[in-house]
């Protein structure tokens, strides 16, 4: 029993000091913010990797779930008689929740999973050592434009996904089964607001962007330093931080819409 | 990779993100209609708004005329002051006329209608429509359907 | 060079004690390291030659005893005045740990390019030069994976070199180098410590070259130093352990073995629970 207690309590002591470790990293990297700004290239590096490498995963999943949306809200929609609401079904559904969620699913999946495997490996093969040796600061020069990097492109990658998405249920409906475009549109900017909507969804994308690139780099800069090590750190990176965003969406959905 | 290339994808992927932002701002969320035409203002006074929102069509005869731009509480009154702008080509709106907030099917969204009056004079910015008729709340509806029952 | 340069202490530890996962690696470890010397650590593998290179940047702090560069001691410093020192020192970590999404040349230049600002073309012929003492300046172009071991280590020994440090620390430069390459690097770490006044600590297994270029050698085992002296004193010794060191005997007071229980009690042991 005691045994058992003890268990516990250490495993929440280790949890607790991952988190701390994790804030204190976090907090080195924001302070390293003019750094990055000074280095442009490095971050443009980055957003190359992070961002237009992820643009074709986000343009494909965000058309083919606007079509669902599209073709679902037809279906429930016409069983009440309320098909000129499908255009605010789907942009609601898009700018509200989906956008950012699943912008942040497949960018942790697609980007932060490589980033955790490429500091992990840096550091497994020494290189995060060696660049420590040449008094040039890793946390600097390898995290810091990785994050700034994630932290732009999930808000821009969100913006496009929810657009494409709009449109692919805009195909649908109005392309394909023929419903009439101008209720679609006028409905949707009848109730999409751009505060209580837009903006709500760009500031969880800007959150969601802040979680991925943090948790990625975390676990890859703490990886042990193997080969197994990596592969552990890279897995629960991605499961890690598809939690932590369908966790903090559920508090910011709280917050946000009442 | 060549850097030049690097350099125009992220160029491409910033600017088709940034175009994605304006596109929801303006064409999903609506504010390019409301920005064209400065058009004038029209005030209205209800019982109850029910769940009328800022940004909600204003419409006479089903054709969209402007948007409710506003809607606060008048501490004296204890009544719904809604502020309407009305686009600057519907610039012959009888004074008379009475606004009402209809809902659009059964699950739309609510919206204010206005019926026409018959006086020469027309609306002009910062007037006030008098004669209003406040949304149709379902319990009061039928509360009152029960109390009639009743007697 | 003047003899009272020469002489000057550029590092040093003192009483030095560091532990490993409860196992003791340096027990009291005293070494001075000299300006404008080649000074060799040499012992048995796992005894800790790595960690003193890493004890001596910074990277690892001591349990016990002082560790001084430059006047400075190292595990007291700050980050910013950490970062500073190691400017001034360059090291050849024992896997080369090249960037390996960077080319040969982005690699040597990296440090430069992250510590000065030098032109595009000067920036060239200094990493050009550097590579050619190396003997790659023909690869230039390559990328880390595409290179044998032995190119690798000498790209980083390239660029542990880039910025002329005052203080150069090679882990293992010659493992994995065919003779001539071997002839040609020992010569190098001469002469770059005689030519840019560089003052070098060289760790290597090979006897031969590493007596040969040194002006001072220390012979780790056990976590204590077990024999230090110039070349020639060390050749002149009779001692047991710095004979079957330098004379390549497996048998000894020197133990081949990491510490462990007996065999034959590990094997039996293993059949009980
Ligand atoms: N990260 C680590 N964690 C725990 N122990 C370690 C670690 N790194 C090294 N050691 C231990 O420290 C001891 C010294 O290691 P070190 O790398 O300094 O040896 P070395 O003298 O450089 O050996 P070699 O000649 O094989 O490179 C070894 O016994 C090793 O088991
Ligand atoms: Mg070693």
């Amino acid at each position: 029993m005691t045994e058992l207690l003890r268990r516990v309590g250490a495993r929440t002591l280790e949890g607790l000091r991952g988190v701390g470790e994790a804030v204190l990293l976090v907090a080195r990297i924001l302070r390293a913010a003019p750094v990055v700004a000074l280095r442009p290239r490095l971050l443009i590096e980055q957003l190359y990797a992070v961002g237009v490498q992820s643009m074709v995963i986000i343009l494909v999943s965000a058309l083919f779930i606007g079509m669902v949306l599209g073709l679902q809200g037809y279906y429930t929609l016409s069983d009440f008689g309320a098909i000129e609401a499908v255009g605010t079904m789907v942009a609601l559904s898009l700018v509200r929740e989906l956008g950012p969620v699943v912008t942040a699913l497949l960018f942790a999946g697609r980007a932060g999973s490589s980033l955790t495997a490429e500091v992990g490996l840096m550091k497994a093969t020494e290189q995060l050592s060696s660049m420590e040796m040449m008094a040039v600061d890793p946390e600097r020069r390898i995290l810091a434009p990785r994050f700034f990097a994630a932290l732009l492109a999930v808000p821009l990658l969100t913006a496009v996904f929810s657009v494409i998405g709009i449109l692919g249920g805009y195909l649908v409906t109005v392309g394909m089964i023929g419903i009439d475009g101008g209720p679609f549109w006028s409905n949707m900017q009848n109730a999409v607001t751009i505060r209580g909507d837009i903006l709500n969804g760009v500031i969880k994308s800007v959150a969601f962007g802040f979680l991925a690139g943090w948790i990625a780099l975390h676990k890859g800069y703490m990886a042990e330093p193997t080969s197994s090590g990596v592969s552990r750190a890279t897995t629960l990176g991605v499961v890690h931080a598809s939690l932590a965003v369908l966790g903090l969406d559920f508090l910011l959905t709280a917050l946000m819409f009442e | 990779m060549n850097q030049r290339l690097v350099e125009i994808g992220v160029g491409l992927f910033v600017v088709a993100g940034l175009a994605a932002l304006l596109v929801l701002a303006l064409q999903v969320s609506g504010l390019a209609e409301l920005r064209q035409g400065a058009g004038y203002h029209v005030t209205a006074k209800f019982e109850n708004v029910g769940s009328l929102r800022e940004q909600a069509p204003v419409s006479m005869a089903g054709v969209r005329i402007g948007r409710v731009e506003a809607i606060e509480l008048d501490p004296t009154s204890h009544r719904a002051t809604v502020r309407m702008r009305i686009k600057a080509r519907y610039d012959s709106i009888p004074a008379d006329s009475t606004a009402a907030i209809y809902t659009a099917g059964l699950l739309g969204e609510q919206y204010v209608g206005i019926q026409p009056g018959w006086e020469n004079e027309h609306l002009g910015d910062g007037d006030r429509v008098t004669d209003t008729q406040s949304a149709m709340v379902l319990e009061r509806l039928l509360g009152q359907f029960l109390t009639n029952i009743q007697e | 060079m003047t003899a009272v340069e020469q002489g000057e202490p550029l590092a040093a530890v003192r009483g030095l004690h560091f532990r490993r996962g409860g196992r003791s690696i340096f027990d009291g470890v005293d070494m001075t390291i000299r300006r404008g010397q080649v000074t060799a650590i040499m012992g048995p593998s796992g005894s800790g030659k790595t960690t003193l290179l890493r004890l001596l940047g910074g990277q690892l702090h001591p349990h016990g005893g002082t560790v001084e560069v430059m006047g400075q001691e190292v595990p007291a410093l700050g980050r910013r005045a950490l970062y500073r020192l190691r400017q001034q020192m360059g090291i050849l970590f024992q896997s080369g740990a090249l960037f390996t999404h960077l080319s040969v040349f982005e690699n040597v230049a990296f440090p430069v390019r992250e510590h000065t600002d030098l032109p595009e073309a000067l920036l060239e012929t200094l990493v050009l030069l550097k590579l050619e003492a190396v003997g790659l300046r023909g690869a230039r172009d390559l990328m880390p994976s595409e290179l044998s071991g032995g190119m690798a280590r000498r790209v980083a020994m390239a660029r542990a070199i880039a910025l002329d440090p005052v203080l150069v620390m090679y882990d293992e430069p010659f493992a994995g180098q065919d003779p001539i390459t071997m002839g040609v690097l020992v010569d190098l770490i001469r002469r770059l410590n005689d030519i840019l006044g560089l003052s070098s600590v060289v760790v290597s297994h090979d006897v031969h070259e590493t007596l040969a270029i040194a002006d001072h050698v220390y012979l780790l085992a056990d976590g204590a130093l077990i024999a230090e002296g110039s070349p020639a004193e060390l050749q002149a010794s009779a001692d047991p352990s710095v004979r079957q060191f330098l004379d390549a005997r497996p048998d000894g007071p020197v133990p081949f073995h990491y510490p462990a229980p007996e065999l034959a009690e590990d094997l039996a042991g293993r059949r009980r629970p």
